[in-house]
């Protein structure tokens, strides 16, 4: 009991309670509060930025889907029009198309505003309507024969800088020269406003109809067409041999070299940019085996080797959580190793598969720069009626409008980017309402 | 006689070898089961899947190679016509034989070569149509014939979807192969016009091949140092970004968040993941852009419109997911005892993270931010939207600059000529991206296998 003494007297003892442990103590807390502090705003600032990013897309989209009439008395001049009479649907409708209805327009505007006769002013009044207005004529015509000859008011479509004034997008304080619309201008929209001539509605044209010059005649429909149609080629071809390659890779395939490569190719696919894909759908699909250029079926073929990849990976993820012992009992009871995997494995495993496969069509769906390289760039006012038609697709169309000087197509843009978005959000939300319904723990 | 026609006629034939396999395996045993090796729809398959593969090769190579061939055929009989034409006037002489009824009825000279043209393209597709259907059809016989009872066809149809399903997972070679010839054969073909010296060091970028001989510039530069800054700069900037925000988020999430923020921010920061570039790259060029801009102006600094400040903020947005949702992987599976251990000795969370899991997730992490700089390099729309078009040569961020992915679209997109050194670089450029993405990817995967810490 002697030497205990020594252990009662330690080399150095560290007061815990002393005042320099207290301040050094509490330097870590404070630390600890910094840093906590830190994270918390790197998190807080990724998903700002994501806030930010939608709340521009919005409140620039918003007013695209709306649209601006002013309901004007057209007198439809039955010496413009001619004789009807007796003519078929199909005749009737060819020669509407040919009469000239800017003059219609131009001598019931004058009817209007009788104080405007110099050339210059009229040209200024008949620009506050679209090219659209014309159409808008034609079909009244065309709806109500009987309204030849007579006076009738007919909704016109605005042009877009009309669209853009009174959407607030074209400000009225700016100067005149610094504006698309003249003061002038501004005054007779004034004057349509007050006599209470100015709807705005639902904008259906954005839907129905193809890219246009004019930003309020532009649609998404041959976009939405053309990314359908792409998205179509592309599934027919990814995942059908994405699922297969998945199935030999996770149970067939023996172990050897080839498997190995395969299986590091697919993860260093996974990381290729999409613009080289892009010049390989070039340099193959189309300069070596002259397909069409900017046709969904390239476009479909390119994007296809650019989610394979996911879905091989994701297939695999899949087929690898079905239990050993369901296989087991299949062969056990007779069936082939391929029988197992049909009947069981791969019905077993679909609701993952199918997931990972949407996610894959999801990248695909926004995806832009392999479709530059492949021409999917072309102005397409028709809808594509097949695969191997000129197209474009939505993220290229959005590309191409955000690239258009004229201030209308910056809110089509936006509203292009929001049903392209509303789309991305559909798949992504199927994906996991399959997983959360199907998806089986074991 | 199209393909797809082909390819329907060859799913009939399929189909009812299918129904004549079934019902012959059942003959054979005059309808007794039992005495037949495998199931009657095994026979079936096996005669139908048996017609249907020579049909489908000698489909596919017909797919591949008609225009291949025909052009050929075309140019042996246009004969002299098509001696010393460079590649691109062959190609629009071709094209205008071929179109010869729609555009220029008038030419004379080429209507024999248009009735040639129509008689061989409708030669080639008959015989491909019947060869395929000939090889079709007798191998199905064949099958048939050789049918009995004690014949394994499960066994049969089951190695050659074995053999299919290989050939499946064989076209991701394929597809690599694929990216790596073309863009080698091409860029070869660009390297015969200018020295791969000149393209590696050279800094000069002007692609532009004047049509006139005195005009200036009119060999064009390929010097790619330009493009290679710009992109080194943007990514920079980027990471310089994504790389602290993404980190700091992952390590939030992983350690410190409860599970209700969790649940939250992490669909959250999947959405931001799952935007399209082309949005990003709108965005850069409507709000970032004339933001920086005018907050330049404010300060008193002149900055570009294209500002590499403004392509690299908005890429480092794109990144930052990616780069949370990697190191949020690598963060999770530290075991659980190394916190613990760490917390029973009395370090704080932050010491535990900077000095117990960091260090031991660093491969992973570093890992994770070579992935993120990878894909910053490969980026496209982004740049092509936000970024110049002039190739600067700076390291300013509040320039602009141009990079290699905005050049490739810039250089292909339009009007093109094949095989002009300006279309071609396009690919040299493609090459190096290609190479510089699978180097940073290879080295990637060789840190986190290499300095991977195993824990049991």
């Amino acid at each position: 009991m002697t030497d205990t003494s020594q252990h009662n007297q330690p080399v150095s003892r560290v007061d815990w309670n002393s005042e320099k442990q207290a301040a050094r103590l509490k330097k870590r807390y404070i630390k600890e509060k910094i840093f906590k502090s830190v994270a918390i705003l790197s998190l807080g600032t990724a998903i700002a930025t994501l806030l930010v990013v939608l709340i521009s897309i919005f409140s620039t989209g918003i007013s695209g889907f709306t649209e601006t009439h002013i309901t004007l008395d057209i007198h439809i001049d039955e010496n413009i029009v001619g004789d009807v009479d007796n003519l078929s649907q199909e005749e009737l409708e060819t020669h509407i198309a040919s009469i000239n209805i800017n003059r219609m327009l131009v001598s019931s505007l004058q009817e209007k505003f009788p104080e405007v006769t110099r050339r210059a002013d009229v040209f200024a009044l008949l620009r506050l309507f679209s090219v659209g207005a014309q159409t808008d004529i034609r079909e009244a015509i065309l709806e109500d024969l009987t309204i030849v000859g007579t006076t009738v008011p007919i909704s016109l479509k605005a042009g877009s800088d009309v669209d853009m004034l009174l959407k607030g997008n074209i400000s009225r304080k700016v100067a005149e020269s610094d504006r698309k619309i003249s003061d002038q201008q501004i005054i007779w929209v004034d004057q349509f406003l007050s006599e209470g001539l100015v709807t705005q509605n639902f904008n259906w044209a954005f839907f129905t109809s193809g890219d246009s010059r004019e930003p309020e005649l532009a649609g998404i429909s041959s976009a939405t067409v053309g990314s359908f149609l792409t998205l179509l080629v592309t599934f027919m071809i990814s995942f059908p041999i994405g699922v297969g390659s998945a199935i030999y890779l996770e149970e067939f395939a023996p172990k050897n070299r080839l498997t190995d490569i395969i299986e590091i190719n697919i993860n260093n696919l996974a990381a290729v940019p999409s613009i080289i894909f892009g010049l390989l759908g070039l340099a193959i699909f189309i300069n070596f085996m002259n397909l069409p250029r900017s046709a969904p079926l390239v476009g479909g073929l390119t994007l296809a080797l650019m989610t394979l990849p996911t879905i091989i990976i994701t297939a695999r993820a899949a087929i690898k959580a079905v239990p050993p012992s369901i296989k087991e009992a299949a062969i056990g009871l007779g069936a082939s190793h391929m029988q197992t995997v049909f009947h069981h494995v791969l019905p077993l495993s679909m609701p993952g598969i199918l997931t990972g496969s949407i996610i894959g069509m999801a990248q695909a769906l926004g995806e832009t720069a392999p479709l530059l390289m492949i021409g999917m760039v072309a102005f397409i006012v028709d809808t594509p009626a097949g695969i191997t038609e000129a197209a474009t697709a939505l993220p290229v169309q959005v590309y191409l409008w955000a690239d258009s000087p004229e201030r209308g197509f910056l809110e089509k843009t936006s509203a292009a980017i929001m049903i392209l978005l509303a789309f991305l959000i559909l798949m992504n939300g199927l994906a996991i309402w399959l997983r959360q319904k199907f998806e089986k723990k074991w | 006689m199209s393909v797809t026609l082909l390819f329907v006629t060859l799913l009939l034939l399929l189909t009812s070898f299918y129904y004549v396999g079934k019902k012959k395996s059942l003959m054979l045993v005059n309808g007794n089961i039992k005495q037949l090796y495998s199931l009657p729809s095994h026979y079936g398959w096996a005669a139908g899947i048996n017609s249907f593969i020579p049909g489908f090769i000698i489909l596919s190579i017909w797919a591949i190679s008609e225009g291949y061939l025909i052009d050929n055929m075309l140019i042996n009989n246009l004969g002299e016509k098509t001696s010393g034409l460079a590649p691109f006037e062959l190609s629009n002489l071709l094209n205008s034989v071929k179109s010869y009824e729609t555009s220029n009825p008038n030419d004379p000279t080429l209507a024999i070569h248009y009735q040639y043209y129509t008689s061989i393209s409708e030669r080639v597709a008959w015989a491909f149509f019947l060869g395929a259907l000939a090889a079709s059809t007798l191998m199905g016989y064949l099958t048939l014939r050789k049918m009995k009872p004690e014949f394994n066809s499960r066994n049969n149809i089951e190695t050659i979807i074995k053999t299919l399903l290989m050939i499946f997972s064989i076209i991701a070679i394929i597809t690599t192969i694929g990216i790596v010839f073309s863009l080698l054969f091409e860029s070869i073909l660009f390297f015969d016009q200018v020295s791969i010296t000149e393209f590696v060091f050279g800094i000069q970028w002007s692609p532009q091949t004047a049509i006139r001989i005195d005009q200036v510039g009119s060999s064009g530069a390929f010097g790619a140092v330009p493009l290679f800054m710009g992109t080194m700069l943007i990514t920079a900037i980027a990471m310089f970004i994504a790389g602290p925000i993404g980190l700091l988020s992952a390590i939030y999430m992983a350690e410190f968040a409860n599970k209700k923020i969790r649940k939250i921010a992490k669909p959250l920061l999947e959405i931001l993941a799952g935007i399209p570039t082309v949005v990003y790259g709108f965005i850069a060029a409507l709000v970032v852009a004339p933001f920086i801009r005018d907050t330049g102006e404010l300060l008193g600094l002149e900055i570009a419109s294209e500002s590499a400040l403004a392509a690299g903020i908005v890429m480092g947005v794109m990144i930052i997911p990616l780069i949370s949702s990697l190191s949020d992987d690598v963060i999770s599976v530290v075991p659980q005892n190394l916190r613990e251990g760490s917390m029973g000795l009395g370090a704080t969370q932050t010491e535990t993270v900077l000095k117990v899991i960091l260090p031991s997730a660093l491969p992973g992490i570093v890992g994770a931010l070579l992935l993120a700089t990878s894909r910053a390099i490969g980026e496209t729309m982004i740049v092509v939207m936000a970024a110049g078009m002039a190739a600067n040569l700076t390291v300013n961020p509040l320039e602009a600059v141009t990079t290699v992915t905005v050049q490739i679209v810039a250089l292909l997109t339009g009007d093109q000529e094949f095989a002009s050194a300006k279309t071609l670089s396009a690919f040299a450029l493609g090459l190096a991206l290609f190479v510089t993405t699978l180097a940073l990817n290879a080295l990637a995967l060789f840190i986190v296998r290499k300095y991977r810490e195993q824990y049991d």
